[in-house]
């Protein structure tokens, strides 16, 4: 059978088909890919997907586990999504691809022990804080932002700094480096906040 | 003979467990005061941390100061101290706190060290943070009226 003559048969297929019957199941294709579709986006932002990878339980989810965002005053739980996955759709998207490339680490182990992944840690928090500054902390402002704070509710400590980090255009993840896991060695990024050593 | 029979009921006296008994009579009080074993002890109320205020007057020379302010959450370990972050000399004024006493930076054979020496470095060892409780002994201590 020539080419010519495959399209012609698959014409003849085609039109023993109505044009309402080809919309329509088109339309429930779309429905069912759509579906299928937002269904792994809400699969893969879930605390569940993220620690079913050892390498994200043993290591920063432990961590997390002692820190504000996961046992509090109100009961509100911030979970790994809502400060590491974009809410905002095409954003959203964007970090999920870029997330592939955990996928492959995952299969070369680049951090399948403690010892590997603290080694590996100050370049894996350097990506996070580079992501947000660049959005301007956007993560940590779907929940919390200067507009809604309540200074005279806050520590003399803290409203005194947001006051100034608003006028100085600074951004959460500027001091709140840490906030949900322990920081990686700072030796290299801050010596003043380490163990001094011999001057010589 | 004799002896032997009061030795005899000496003993089973005191296995019987009345020695003890008699002896429990003037009985010492612990600090869980006279409060029976076999019940469940008071609860003491919870204590909620204090929040942040003025810097807390020191009693006598040489006392390491009060914390006053939260510290929950703030983490020091060998990479990292979160203390620091705030009361190193570089970031005290910014932090607007106290600048960490130069003290601090000496090790036990006098070297000077380019930051806060090891044995400094776990700063909850002397500096405690504050909740309203009363003291479990009465402290009496007053300060040389000249050191005040
Ligand atoms: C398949 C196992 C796996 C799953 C599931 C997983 N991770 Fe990871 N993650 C990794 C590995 C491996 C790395 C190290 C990547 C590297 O070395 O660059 C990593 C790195 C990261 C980083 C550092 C990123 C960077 O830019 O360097 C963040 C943040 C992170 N994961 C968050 C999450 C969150 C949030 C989830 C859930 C939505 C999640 N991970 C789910 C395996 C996983
Ligand atoms: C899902 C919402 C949510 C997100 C996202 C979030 N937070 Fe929070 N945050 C909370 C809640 C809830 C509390 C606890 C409030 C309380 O009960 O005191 C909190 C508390 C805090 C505190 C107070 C800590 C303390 O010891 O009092 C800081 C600082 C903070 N968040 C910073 C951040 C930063 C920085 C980010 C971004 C990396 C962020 N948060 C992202 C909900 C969130
Ligand atoms: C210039 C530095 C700075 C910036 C920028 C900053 N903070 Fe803070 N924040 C502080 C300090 C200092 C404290 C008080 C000390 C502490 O909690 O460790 C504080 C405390 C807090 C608290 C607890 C308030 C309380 O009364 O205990 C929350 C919540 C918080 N910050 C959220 C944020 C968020 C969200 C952003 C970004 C929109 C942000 N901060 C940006 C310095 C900053
Ligand atoms: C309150 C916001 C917040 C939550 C919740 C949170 N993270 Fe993070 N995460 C951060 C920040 C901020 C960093 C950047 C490094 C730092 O400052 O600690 C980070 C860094 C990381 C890194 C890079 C390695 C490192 O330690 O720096 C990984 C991996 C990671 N997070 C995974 C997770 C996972 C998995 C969860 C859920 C169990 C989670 N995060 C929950 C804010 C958060
Ligand atoms: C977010 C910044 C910040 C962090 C982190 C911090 N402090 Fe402070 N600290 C201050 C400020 C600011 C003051 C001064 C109080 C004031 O005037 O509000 C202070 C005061 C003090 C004082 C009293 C000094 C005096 O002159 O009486 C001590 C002691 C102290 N802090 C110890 C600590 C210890 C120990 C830690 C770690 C567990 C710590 N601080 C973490 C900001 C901080
Ligand atoms: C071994 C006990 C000890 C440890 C550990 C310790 N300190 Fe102190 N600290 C003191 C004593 C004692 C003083 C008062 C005398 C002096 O200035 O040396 C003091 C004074 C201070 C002062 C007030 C300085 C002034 O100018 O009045 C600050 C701030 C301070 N310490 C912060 C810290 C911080 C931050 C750490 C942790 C990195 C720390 N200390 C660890 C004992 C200690």
């Amino acid at each position: 059978m020539s080419l010519k003559d495959k399209y012609k048969n698959l014409q003849g297929w085609l039109a023993g088909f109505s044009v309402i019957t080809l919309v329509v199941s088109a339309f429930a294709l779309g429905i069912i890919f759509w579906g299928g579709f937002n269904w792994t986006m809400e699969m893969t932002n879930t605390e569940q997907f993220c620690i079913s990878c050892h390498e994200m339980e043993d290591n920063v989810y432990m961590e997390y586990q002692n820190t504000i965002h996961y046992s509090n005053r109100t009961g509100v739980r911030a979970t790994c999504p809502d400060c590491h996955v974009p809410k905002e759709w095409g954003h959203k998207i964007v970090r999920k691809i870029r997330a592939s490339n955990e996928l492959l680490h995952k299969v070369l182990g680049t951090i399948n022990t403690r010892e590997k992944f603290e080694a590996n840690r100050l370049e894996l928090a350097q990506h996070e804080w580079a992501r947000m500054k660049k959005t301007d902390s956007r993560e940590c402002r779907n929940c919390h932002s200067f507009d809604s704070m309540d200074y005279t509710a806050q520590g003399r400590r803290a409203y005194k700094r947001h006051i100034k980090a608003v006028d100085d255009g600074q951004t959460c993840i500027d001091c709140h480096k840490g906030i949900a896991h322990e920081l990686p060695d700072m030796h290299e990024v801050d010596a003043s906040v380490v163990v001094g050593q011999k001057s010589k | 003979m004799k002896k032997i029979l009061l030795a005899g009921t000496i003993l089973i006296l005191g296995f019987a467990g009345v020695i003890p008994q008699l002896l429990a009579e003037e009985q010492v009080n612990s600090l869980r005061g006279d409060h029976a074993l076999d019940e469940n002890s008071i609860e003491p109320e919870m204590k909620n941390w204090q929040l942040d205020r003025d810097p807390i007057a020191r009693d006598h020379v040489k006392q390491p100061p009060l914390i006053p302010h939260k510290t929950q959450g703030y983490t020091i370990n060998l990479k990292f101290n979160k203390c620091m972050s705030c009361h190193s000399w570089t970031k005290y004024k910014d932090a607007g706190a106290t600048k960490i006493s130069q003290s601090h930076f000496e090790d036990r054979d006098n070297n000077v060290m380019a930051n806060v020496a090891a044995r400094r470095y776990f700063c909850t060892q002397c500096h405690v943070p504050q909740v309203d409780a009363k003291p479990l002994v009465e402290n009496t201590f007053q300060p040389l009226p000249t050191v005040k």
